[in-house]
């Protein structure tokens, strides 16, 4: 399916990388965003509340996150597609809710514009210290799928791949961004609606009666149930059989929470992207994702002109981690950099990968502003030693 | 000489249309106000002749949260104190339908109470029945932000000592259009405000007042659930319309009832509606008309 012209800003805009999400929810069908204002995300919340009247969405500022999460929820099973945006604070609080969004296998997006945390933080300046409450934050096993954009263009297009994963795996998603990309302005190319791939939602084909809200004896993704139709489903946070029901034991638990979590590591072929330069005769390979990718550009030219053999791959999604592909190159490599705005979180991921195969580095930052590309060339410099 | 073997009678449960009979026995305990108040919102549902499958219950956590897996409609058991907003967002979705929300005092009042105070003063389509036991009763009977001054729980051994809230007040003074309070003895009152408050457009809220015999009655030595419906019998003040300022419930006094608030105030959807036409006039589509596809 394309997206509806109506919903589209076509054309070549100066956008920050706030309002290109925000453009990128709307042009994927966005009809329902409840949010809580919080910097540096409030951007999000406020392009979407003047966009959406005359497209026939509905904004609503929550009382809070607690709120704003639960609330797309029941929008998203009210047949809407919909989302919210946060920062740090209100992502903790969030991760409730997000917890019932997995277990309910609710399509939703969810943007996290990170700052420096903990607590309060770094409210006005960037960090990328989520990326592990991202992956861990809500209680119980599950696993995830984040994006992270580097830029504004990439904001708006991981808005609308986002919603597209949301529908096609019948989860939330996380876009984990930060300060930087969501206040950083540039030239965002929108194009026309039918060049926009959306991917709609699945519901049953069978009529009420038959359906059940979690059938995954038959479905590879459970379809959908749609509320009104007759269908007079259950569901629950609690954990449960196909027909939506609490059940209270072991083997139910083994059951649900495993093929929930299936769901995500059946497909991560085609759910992990990479971006890739480089990779092939490298000695060492730069890993980074969101504007750390951008950071270390110049530290990597550096090193080449030094005779260095560096490759590079961004992360367009974090999670899940693409672990096959860090296994093939630890044991080609002499090193692999991961270069994070967090004091070693998605590294720690890498490190595991590697398994001792080759030297693992971490170029840390506690976050506030970006890299100095000096810290990593220097790392570079050392790793090639 | 035969014997005719006679077929033993095959008669369905009254409410079988509205129950998810293969989900029965249910976990609630021997005389608890559940099974009236369900009994109630039951018959208020058919008495209203809507289409069953409009309607919409979503719970919260606790002993009335299970309530949404009982009731054979569209039903949402959620996170503790999120009832609320999930309804919103799904009355948002589909404002076509009826959202319910049936949950404790706990989960509303407590954890939700700010989801509650802020629905209501938005005047959100929805109603609310909140069954108050005056404790929380699922995880072992502690104190709740409704036990009486001097009531025991499990978390206040010696006696309660907060304020408790007073929830018509609460609901009123936040926004609530149609505000009612009865006792699970009440079934014939609670129906109908039960089926007012469903009616009403805009945040309705009715209060049910409930026996719990295994933890508030043995903790405060009540004795059994008969009891208390007897208590409620002997001590129940019908009082429509009183001033809520007045209606608080004091450990073991009497129990002002009856239906307190029933106003007219235009709801969330008629106000969106109602400001974007204001501002974009003929350009601006209402919403609610077309629903469920973007």
């Amino acid at each position: 399916m394309k997206a509806k012209s109506e919903n589209v800003l076509t054309g070549a805009h100066y956008l920050d990388g706030n309002h290109a999400s925000a453009e990128g929810a709307i042009a994927a069908g966005c009809k329902f965003f409840a949010g809580y204002p919080i910097t540096p995300s409030t951007e999000i919340a406020e392009r979407v509340a003047r966009r959406f009247p005359l497209i026939g969405g509905v904004f609503i500022q929550m009382e809070d996150e607690l709120a704003s999460m639960a609330a797309i929820l029941g929008a998203a099973w009210g047949g809407r597609k919909s989302m919210s945006c946060t920062s740090g604070p209100g992502f903790s609080l969030m991760m409730e809710n997000f917890g019932l969004g997995i277990m309910l296998e609710t399509p939703c997006v969810l943007v996290n514009v990170q700052r420096g945390g903990p607590s309060t933080g770094l409210p006005t300046l960037p960090g990328q210290a989520d990326m592990m409450q991202a992956r861990w934050g809500s209680h119980g096993d599950y696993e995830i799928i984040a994006l992270a954009p580097d830029s504004p263009q990439e904001s708006f297009e991981l808005a609308i791949h986002a919603f597209n994963l949301s529908e096609k795996y019948r989860t939330p998603v996380l876009v984990m961004t930060d300060e930087c990309v969501g206040h950083m302005t540039e030239k965002v190319v929108i194009p026309p609606a039918e060049e926009i791939d959306l991917v709609e939602r699945l519901y049953t084909e069978k009529p009420p009666g038959e359906a059940q809200p979690f059938e995954w004896s038959n479905y590879d993704i459970p379809p959908m149930l749609p509320v009104g139709k007759g269908y007079k489903f259950h569901i629950t946070g609690l954990t449960h059989d196909e027909r939506g029901y609490p059940i209270i034991n072991a083997e139910a638990q083994d059951e649900n929470v495993r093929r929930v979590s299936d769901k995500i590591k059946r497909h991560t072929d085609d759910i992990i992207w990479l971006e890739e330069k480089d990779t092939d005769d490298a000695e060492i390979i730069m890993m980074a994702y969101g504007i750390s990718s951008r950071v270390m550009q110049p530290a990597i030219a550096r090193a080449k002109q030094d005779g260095i053999k560096v490759g590079q791959i961004k992360m367009v999604t974090v999670w899940p981690f693409p672990e096959k592909r860090v296994r093939e190159l630890a044991g080609k490599v002499k090193a692999l950099i991961m270069v994070e705005m967090n004091l070693g979180q998605v590294y720690y991921e890498m490190e595991r990968c590697a398994a001792g195969k080759c030297q693992t580095l971490l170029v840390d930052h506690a976050g506030g502003t970006v890299h100095n590309p000096e810290v990593i060339y220097n790392a570079i410099k050392e790793a090639a030693k | 000489m035969s014997v005719e073997i006679q077929q033993p009678p095959t008669e369905e449960h009254p409410k079988e249309k509205l129950l998810r009979m293969d989900r029965i026995p249910h976990i609630w305990c021997p005389t608890c106000g559940l099974g009236t108040t369900i009994t109630a919102m039951a018959t208020a549902l058919e008495q209203l002749e809507l289409d069953l499958n409009d309607v919409a219950v979503v719970s919260g956590i606790g002993c009335t949260g299970r309530v949404a897996g009982y009731m054979k409609l569209d039903s949402f058991h959620t996170t503790h104190g999120r009832s609320v907003p999930f309804a919103l967002g799904l009355h948002i979705a589909r404002p076509d339908m009826k959202t319910i929300v049936f949950s404790g005092d706990g989960d509303l009042i407590s954890i939700g109470g700010n989801h509650f105070i802020h629905t209501a003063r938005r005047n959100v389509d929805m109603t609310v029945i909140c069954v108050n036991n005056f404790i929380y009763a699922m995880t072992g009977g502690q104190v709740a932000p409704t036990t009486p001054i001097t009531a025991r729980s499990s978390t206040s051994p010696y006696g309660n000592y907060e304020h408790p809230f007073n929830l018509p007040l609460l609901a009123a003074s936040s926004g609530a259009v149609y505000v009612a309070r009865w006792t699970a003895l009440h079934i014939r009152r609670l129906t109908t405000a039960i089926k007012e408050a469903i009616a009403k457009p805009g945040f309705s809220f009715v209060e049910v007042i409930a026996p719990c015999s295994t933890l508030y009655a043995r903790l405060n030595k009540l004795g059994s659930g008969l009891d208390l419906m007897k208590f409620y019998h002997d001590n129940s003040v019908i009082k429509h319309g009183a001033d809520l300022r007045e209606v608080d419930i004091d450990f073991q006094t009497k129990i002002v009832v009856g239906k307190f608030v029933d106003i007219e105030k235009p709801t969330y959807i008629e106000c969106l509606n109602e400001g974007n036409k204001r501002v974009f006039g003929d350009k601006y589509k209402p919403y609610g008309v077309d629903h469920g596809d973007s």
